[in-house]
Order: C-alpha cells, then structure tokens, then sequence
C-alpha cells in the first residue's frame, strides 16, 4: 500500500506525544514499516508543536509536507487553521474546540480568528470536530483528551478497534487505563 | 528478533550497549539529549553528566585511553566548547574505542545557530559517520567503535534533528562484552608535545588514506556507503537525512549513491557513479561539503545551485527543483497568529524578569528556558551568543562604557548554564577589578533540554544523591564579596536588591532561587482569582506575559483579567503587577 500520513497538531504540553507513540505501536503490530518524527527542545515551551505519523510499506522521509496528510489530529482550534494546508484535498480534520490563546493575542498585537472551524467546514476537507477537553473532563481527568482524539481518529484508520483497546492496555500505566479506555470509547463515539 | 519502534537517540544508545560501552559522558543539548537519558537507564554503563562538552569529551578520551569503550554525546555548538580536545585526541588516537556523537538542528528548532558540523570533522581529521534512520543510528554506533579500534581514531557520529527526533523501526541484538584493554605507558602516542605531534600528524594524513580507501571499498560491502541503480538520468548523492527527503521525493526515477560515511568521502566510488548517470545531483541540507569535494575530483555536479544553504529540506524542496509536481491543498484564508514558545506559568524566571523591567537595564543574556524572556511581553534581553557568554561579554560591555553603565547592566544565566561556562567569566570579572552584577537563575535542573539533573542540584544522572556546588561560596572563593540570594516571586525584595547591589562599585552576585516550575517535587498554590470588582481591565497583568492569563469580554462589556485554572498554578507575580488588589490568593 502507499504510505498513509497523519499529522498531530497542538500546543507545547498539550500531550500530543503519547498519541503518536500508540499510534506507532499499533501500526507495528500491523506489521508496517513506521516513521514518527517529534519535536523536543524550545518548542515544547507552550509553542506550536506538530508529530508525523507515517505507515506503509517502506517509508523513507520522517515529514509531511504540504497536501500529504490523509488525516489531522488536532488539539486546538488556532493550530487546525495553522497546518490545514498539510491535509490533502478531501482529508479529515479531527479537531476539539479548545481555545489556547497565544502570547500575541493576550497582548492584543493580534486577533485570534472568529468561528475558526465553520470556516473550514466550508472548505473541500472532512471535519470531526468535539471538544476533547470536555470529554476528557468527564472520563476523568483532562489529562486524556489525547485518548480521546486517538478514538475519534480511529474510525478512520481501518484497524479493529479491540487492536487499540489492547495497546492502550498495554501502554498506559496501569492504574490509569480505565479512565483512558473510557476516554477512547467517548472520542470512538463523538 | 526483536524488533521496536524507537527514536534515533535511542538507538544510539542501543547501539552502544551492544557494542560494548563501559562510560559514557555527556552534557545535554538538543536534538542529542536523549541519548545519554537512554543510557543511563543501562546498569553496564557507566553514565554521567559533566558540567561541559570540554569535560565530557575529555572523560571519554580519558576512558579510552585506558582501555575501555567510551561515548560522548552534544549538539553541534557544543562541539565547539569540545573541540579542543578532539583535534588533538584525532593525532593521538584510542586503546578502547571512542565515538562522538554530535547533532546538527538545520533549521534551529532549539538552537542558536545552523553550524554543519561535518566542518569540525574534515579540520580535525576525524572520521565521521551519517546515519539517516534508528536502524542505522544502532548499526553505525556499534560498526564506529569496532573502526575507531581499527584505525586508531576516536570517531564522529553526525545526527541531525529528523534523525535523532524521528522514531523508526530497529533490530534489537544482544551486548557484545568488550571488558577493559590492557593499558601501557606509551608517551609517543599518548603526550602531544611538539616532538611527539609531528610524527603523530604524518600518522594522521596516513589514516585519511586508508580511510579514503575503506570508503571507497569495504565501506559498500558493509552497507554503510551504499550504491542503488534504477533510473540513470539522474544520480542524486546524499546522506542522512538528505538522502531520505531525495529517496521519498524521486523514488526509482533517479539513482542514488548514500554515503553512509561523510568524511572522508570516497573517490573511485562518487568517479563511477557518476560515469553510470547523465546528471550527478547532490544533495544536502546546510553547507556544500559533498558537493566542493566532487568538484575537486573534477565531476560536473549541481548542489547549491539548486538547494539552499538555510533550513531544513523535505521531500517537497527535492520535488519543487527536480520535478514539474506542485503540491494541492486547501488554506486557511485569514491571518494566523504565531504562537512562539513562552514562559511556563509559575516559571521563576518570569518574576525575576518582571522585577527587573522598568529599571533601564542592559541585560546580557544566555542559553536556556530564561531566553525566553527575550521576547514580548517582558523584553528583558539585550544580547545572547552562547553558552557562558553573558558573563563575560558582561563585563567587556561594562569595561567600554565605564562604572556608570555598570550600574544600569546585569548578567542573566541559569544555574547549568553558570557551571557549564559561567564561572571563568566571574574569575575574570574578579580578578581584572570589575564591577558587574551577575544574576544566576538557579531553578535546581537543567530546564530547556527536558530535566536533566547537574552539577549544582545534588543529584547524579540516575537521580542518587551526590555533593552540590555551593554557588554562594564559589562566587566567593573567586573574589566576589557581595553575594545575595532572593526569591523571584518576592518582586519588591528582589528589585530592591538588585538596586542595591547596582549602586555598589564592586562585583556582585546575586542568586534568584526558585525550581523549575515543572519539577514534579514542587508543590502548587491554588489557581489566583480575579476580582471582579476591583479590575478595571487595565492589562498592566498581562505585561508578565503568562500563558495562564489573559482578558475576555464580560456581560457588562467590559474587557477584565481572566484566569485559566488548568495552567496556573498560583504562583502570584502577576498580582504584584495589579495595583488595584484585584487579582489574589485562590483557595
């Protein structure tokens, strides 16, 4: 098959990275060939952050580029807006409905852009919007809104769905894998 | 075989556990961090932060010398501060094996400049390898200590951002046990003075030679030059990362010669491929090294031409100057704001800063989280070069323009940043009769490069307990005799203190002490609440530059201060910073 792409998209500490690392997980066990590539450093510091996920036969770059993606995972609104160009034509966008305003916008040198999602709905993409936080909070702990957005994004990856419930089992620490299962089930659901 | 999806730093570390390694000894630095984490989670390591590349590369050399396997690991800029022992180690040469790792960060994700560090091998004379994925970091790191044994040569392994940060999949093989070789006395090879390096320099250009030779032949047999034949219109030439974006981009359109080793590079091997293909393309991200050697083999080749010297590539740079395919999607079609990186809410280093504005400072700045402050709201930087600098480059400031500037200028450095290269500066200050005010932001770790413990917070790499530096009497064992600690969330008493020391025609040192805001050992305030009543929206709060604060629109319509209670964590400087009591302790 040819290489599928996924980009995460959020802010520094939104949790984007253990996403990815399940998604990389399960796309082994698959038995594909699998590129992540993160960032780590300065960035991380409440900065726009992005992880490739790439799956296929023979993957070769570790980056997506512009009209590659197949699917966005994103974790806030702004940053929906930023890498949309990444998808391809007639991709998904799973985006939650948080709201993180940059630096710039808090000093008022810039406006945070109106009805940001409607927007988009309006161009040649697919939308999922949720608002993964709130789901999160009712899971648990708004720790998982990550889960919940994996689940959401797992419609549209074509594996069985008990492939993720066991490597969320197997991943995340033992004492937090029911409230994470029950956030995968709610983002499954959304 | 196990096979696991692992990132290129950790591979590494794989890599040097199969192979052997008995110490390691790094300090930290983005993209290459990771790798000495990995390792010290090996209980057959020996592993260490030291307080600087120098130091590290130094220890490494030192263990190879007697007789064990050893690693250093840094980003490209700290080559630089480890390059004095490396051009000398590259004349005596090793007992055990030694390998360098050094990552590049085209593009400056995390970096201060976009230097190519395969320069510093080819002007030391050491040989380097590039691997351009995890399989590869493992399977070079271990072929570079057998070659290093081998040619008597510590080796140079370049890792770039794509390669360290990126996750692909790596065969997972058993530790090879090397133990410690037999150490003798060998004062030609292992003293460099004048006589001894002189005969040591003619090995050295022997070496290249037989390196040039490796390359060229048992280098493809191994896999680590490699050579693939499909398409001969055009030959492209990469390594690393470079090769992947070329490979993806092009696919079996083009033919590819990878070079798996990027100094010395080959001769017979880049003459006939290129005698095999119309049109010799080369490829690689930074400066045209690949590129100047095939025009001194008098091979007609495009590089710079085509791609730039600035950033990193990808697959869409190879396709936009060697393909008619344009890209196809959507935009968003309005203005979008940046989010550059901030301050985490409750960072210490923003009430220092906060108390620092308004002063009329010039405030020489360094490496770390605290250069952040640089940036708006809080704009408390003049100047950062590199690691140390702000000491020293502190006092030449002052030294030009006289004792009444040094009243109205402070240095600014975290504490690993101070123990890295800080400390020569303060003795310079000090014993040339200065009088600079030097700041050192002591959070108790490592911030910017992820929480690595150091030299000052009394803990070793595998967090056991160890002595501390005691950064008031070393300040005062090299002179300084004013030296005050304050904590950065007392705004007033910090500013107070700061103006103290200023006004004094003598050198001073002064301790903002607070942890990290994101160590798991400190403990939270509740969120800060806003007075409804009292804030009359005046957004002087906002001039702290926190995440977690900001204004929306009430049902009056007026504009007030608000809270987000999932990142703050109460730590209250952006209540010194409201004048109307409108902002106070959550419970």
């Amino acid at each position: 098959m040819s290489v599928k792409n996924i980009l995460i998209v959020g802010v520094g500490g939104q949790g984007t990275l253990l996403a990815s690392k399940l998604m990389g997980k399960c796309f082994v066990e698959e038995g594909y060939d699998v590129k992540v590539s993160e960032v780590h450093g300065m960035s991380q510091r409440g900065g726009s952050v992005v992880t490739y996920v790439r799956y296929g036969e023979k993957v070769y770059s570790p980056v997506i580029e512009k009209g590659e993606a197949d699917i966005i995972i994103s974790f806030e609104q702004l940053e929906s807006a930023r890498w949309l160009p990444y998808l391809k034509k007639g991709g998904v966008l799973i985006s939650s409905t948080q709201r993180i305003d940059p630096m710039p916008v808090i000093m008022g040198k810039a406006a945070y852009p109106e009805n940001i999602l409607a927007k988009i709905r309006e161009k040649d993409v697919k939308l999922v919007e949720l608002d993964a936080l709130d789901l999160a909070l009712s899971a648990g702990t708004a720790k998982c809104a990550n889960i919940v957005l994996l689940g959401a994004a797992v419609r549209f990856l074509g594996i069985d769905k008990d492939m993720w419930i066991d490597i969320i089992r197997s991943t995340v620490p033992p004492k937090t894998v029911e409230t994470n299962l029950k956030a995968f089930e709610l983002g499954y659901m959304a | 075989m196990k096979k696991a999806l692992i990132l290129g730093n950790e591979a590494v570390a794989r890599g040097l556990w199969e192979a052997g390694v008995n110490v390691v000894s790094s300090y930290p630095g983005t993209p290459s961090t990771e790798i000495t984490e990995f390792v010290s989670k090996y209980d057959d390591i020996y592993s260490e932060w030291a307080p600087n590349e120098k130091v590290a590369f130094e220890v490494a050399f030192g263990a190879a010398t007697g007789g064990a396997r050893s690693f250093c690991a840094m980003k490209h800029v700290g080559l630089n501060v480890a390059a004095d022992p490396l051009y000398t180690a590259s004349y005596i040469g090793v007992n055990g094996g030694m390998v360098c790792a050094v990552a590049d960060d085209p593009g400056m994700h995390s970096s201060q400049n976009e230097q190519d560090s395969r320069h510093h091998a080819i002007a030391s004379k050491t040989p380097m390898l590039e691997p351009s994925d995890s399989a590869e970091c493992c399977a070079f790191a271990k072929i570079a200590f057998d070659l290093s044994e081998r040619f008597n040569t510590p080796f140079l392994l370049r890792l770039s951002t794509r390669v360290s940060h990126a996750r692909s999949l790596v065969e997972l093989c058993d530790r090879k046990e090397i133990g410690v070789k037999e150490y003798k006395k060998d004062v030609m090879k292992n003293v460099m003075m004048p006589a001894m390096a002189r005969g040591a320099h003619v090995r050295v250009e022997e070496r290249l030679l037989a390196l040039t030779d490796f390359a060229d032949g048992e280098a493809v047999l191994a896999g680590i030059n490699t050579v693939e034949y499909n398409e001969k219109k055009i030959g492209i030439i990469a390594a690393g990362t470079s090769f992947v974006y070329a490979r993806e981009a092009l696919g079996t359109k083009a033919s590819y010669l990878k070079l798996g080793m990027v100094n010395p590079l080959p001769v017979k091997l880049i003459k006939d491929f290129a005698k095999e293909v119309d049109e010799v393309i080369v490829v690689e991200e930074l400066d045209d090294i690949i590129e100047t050697h095939c025009i001194k083999l008098g091979i007609k080749v495009k590089g710079k031409e085509l791609f730039s010297r600035l950033g990193e590539f990808s697959q869409a740079t190879v396709k936009a100057a060697l393909t008619n395919e344009k890209a196809d999607f959507v935009s968003f079609d309005e203005d979008i704001p940046a989010r550059p990186p901030v301050l985490c809410a409750g960072c210490p280093h923003r009430g220092l800063y906060y108390a620092l504005k308004g002063m009329g400072l010039y405030v020489s700045g360094d490496i770390g989280c605290y250069t952040l402050g640089a940036q708006a709201p809080l704009s408390m930087m003049d100047s950062c070069v590199c690691m140390g600098a702000s000491v020293s480059g502190l006092h030449g400031f002052n030294v030009a323009r006289g004792s009444e500037q040094a009243k109205k200028s402070v240095a600014v450095i975290g504490d690993s940043t101070f123990i890295h290269s800080g400390i020569t500066g303060l003795i310079d200050i000090a014993y040339n009769k200065g009088f600079s005010t030097v700041i050192v932001l002591d959070n108790s770790i490592t911030g910017m490069t992820g929480h690595q413990n150091n030299p000052a917070n009394g803990l070793t790499i595998k967090g056991d307990p160890t002595v501390s530096v005691n950064l008031e009497a070393l300040a005062r064992a090299v002179g300084f005799n004013n030296v005050r600690v304050v904590d950065p969330f007392d705004i007033e008493v910090t500013k107070a203190t700061v103006k103290e020391e200023l006004a004094k025609e003598e050198p001073s040192l002064i301790i903002s002490r607070r942890p990290c805001a994101l160590l798991k050992t400190v403990r939270h305030s509740a969120p800060v609440v806003v007075d409804e009543e009292k804030c009359i929206g005046c957004k002087a709060c906002l001039n702290v530059g926190c995440p977690a604060l900001s204004q929306t629109k009430r049902e009056s319509g007026k504009y007030l201060a608000v809270i987000d209670k999932t990142q703050c964590v109460g730590c209250g400087v952006c209540a010194s910073a409201c004048k109307f009591d409108a902002i106070g302790k959550g419970e």
